[in-house]
């Protein structure tokens, strides 16, 4: 069964505080080759029936998102590759 | 004058909001979040607090409330709102106000009183003030840091719709220290500072808050900038 993944990033332009902090704990692990950390979020749904990638576009549009300041990028994913099952971990 | 103030799961301000325009002299009604019927009110307050837990992003989940369907319906025909903090979230949610309210750039919860200068007295809320006048009222939020494209920054600028600005220090780092805004009409203002908060010498640090208040009833009274926007309840 396919499930709807919903990519959300914060636009190139909006500062990323977050994403700053989290750069500059980096050399704290001994990491000084990262210029740049930005985080997003990802959202999985899955429909009832057949995955609808126009309507997922329409949620992710009108709710999931804030397009004044973020993008957002709607893909199928098959749901085999996503689960979080111990073998995938391996 | 009956002023509305929404109470939205996770609302904290709303009983500030409700006590300050009664001080006012405004009878305040309850509205709830879930009751499209906003009870023949003049006017509406929606308060700060974390509606929703802020999940997703603040005010995201609120703005589909049922309450706040019928105010986008009524602020559209030129009833007054005002967003404080997560009110203010809300209205940009809403797509009444432009832009959005993001992540404190230093990531610090600030809770302090903060200096702002009044750039707008052309509203709802605010024709009370002069004209730079400066007020201090507490400011308190995580996710405070207005945004938008210098494009809507611009137009805000030229427009005379930043309603204020902080001075003495930029809490939060919005973008040109924009603490308020106002829409076209001047009907619909956001407020990220708390004006409820400063309305009694025992717990404030002054009374200018009660200028956001006095004014709706001014301007619901029949007071308007030179007619270009009536404040009046229009519904």
């Amino acid at each position: 069964m396919a499930r709807v993944v919903v990519d959300v990033m914060l636009k190139p332009e909006i500062l990323d505080p977050q994403g700053q902090a989290v750069a500059n704990a980096l050399p704290r692990l001994g990491v000084t080759d990262v210029s740049s950390v930005r985080i997003g979020r990802r959202i999985e749904i899955e429909f009832a029936g057949e995955p609808d990638l126009d309507r997922a576009h329409e949620i992710a549009d009108k709710l999931l998102a804030n397009p004044v300041i973020e993008d957002f990028a709607v893909h199928l994913v098959d749901s085999q590759v996503v689960d979080d099952t111990p073998a995938e971990v391996g | 004058m009956r002023i509305g103030v929404v109470t939205f799961p996770g609302s904290l301000d709303d009983g500030d909001a409700a006590r300050a325009v009664r001080i006012s002299g405004g009878e305040t009604v309850r509205l709830w979040h879930g009751d499209p019927d906003l009870r023949g009110v003049d006017a509406v307050v929606l308060p700060g607090g974390f509606s929703y837990g802020d999940y997703l992003r603040c005010g995201a989940i609120a703005r589909f409330a049922p309450a706040m369907e019928s105010i986008i319906d009524a602020a559209g025909g030129g009833m007054p709102v005002l967003g404080i903090c997560n009110g203010f979230q809300i209205l940009c949610e809403a797509h009444l106000l432009p832009g959005a309210l993001t992540r404190n750039q230093h990531l610090h919860f600030r809770n302090r009183d903060q200096y702002l200068r009044v750039e707008s007295v052309n509203t709802a809320w605010t024709n009370r003030f002069a004209l730079g006048q400066e007020i201090l009222i507490p400011v308190k939020n995580g996710e405070g840091c207005y945004v938008a494209d210098d494009r809507t920054l611009d137009a805000l600028e030229a427009e005379g719709r930043v309603v204020a600005r902080y001075t003495r220090g930029n809490p939060n780092g919005s973008q040109r220290d924009i603490a308020a805004i106002t829409n076209e009409a001047g009907n619909v203002v956001g407020i990220m500072p708390h004006p409820e908060h400063a309305v009694e010498t025992l717990t404030g640090p002054s009374l200018d808050g009660l200028g956001f208040f006095t004014s709706i009833l001014r301007a619901l009274a029949g007071w308007s900038a030179g007619g270009q926007h009536a404040g009046g309840p229009q519904r």
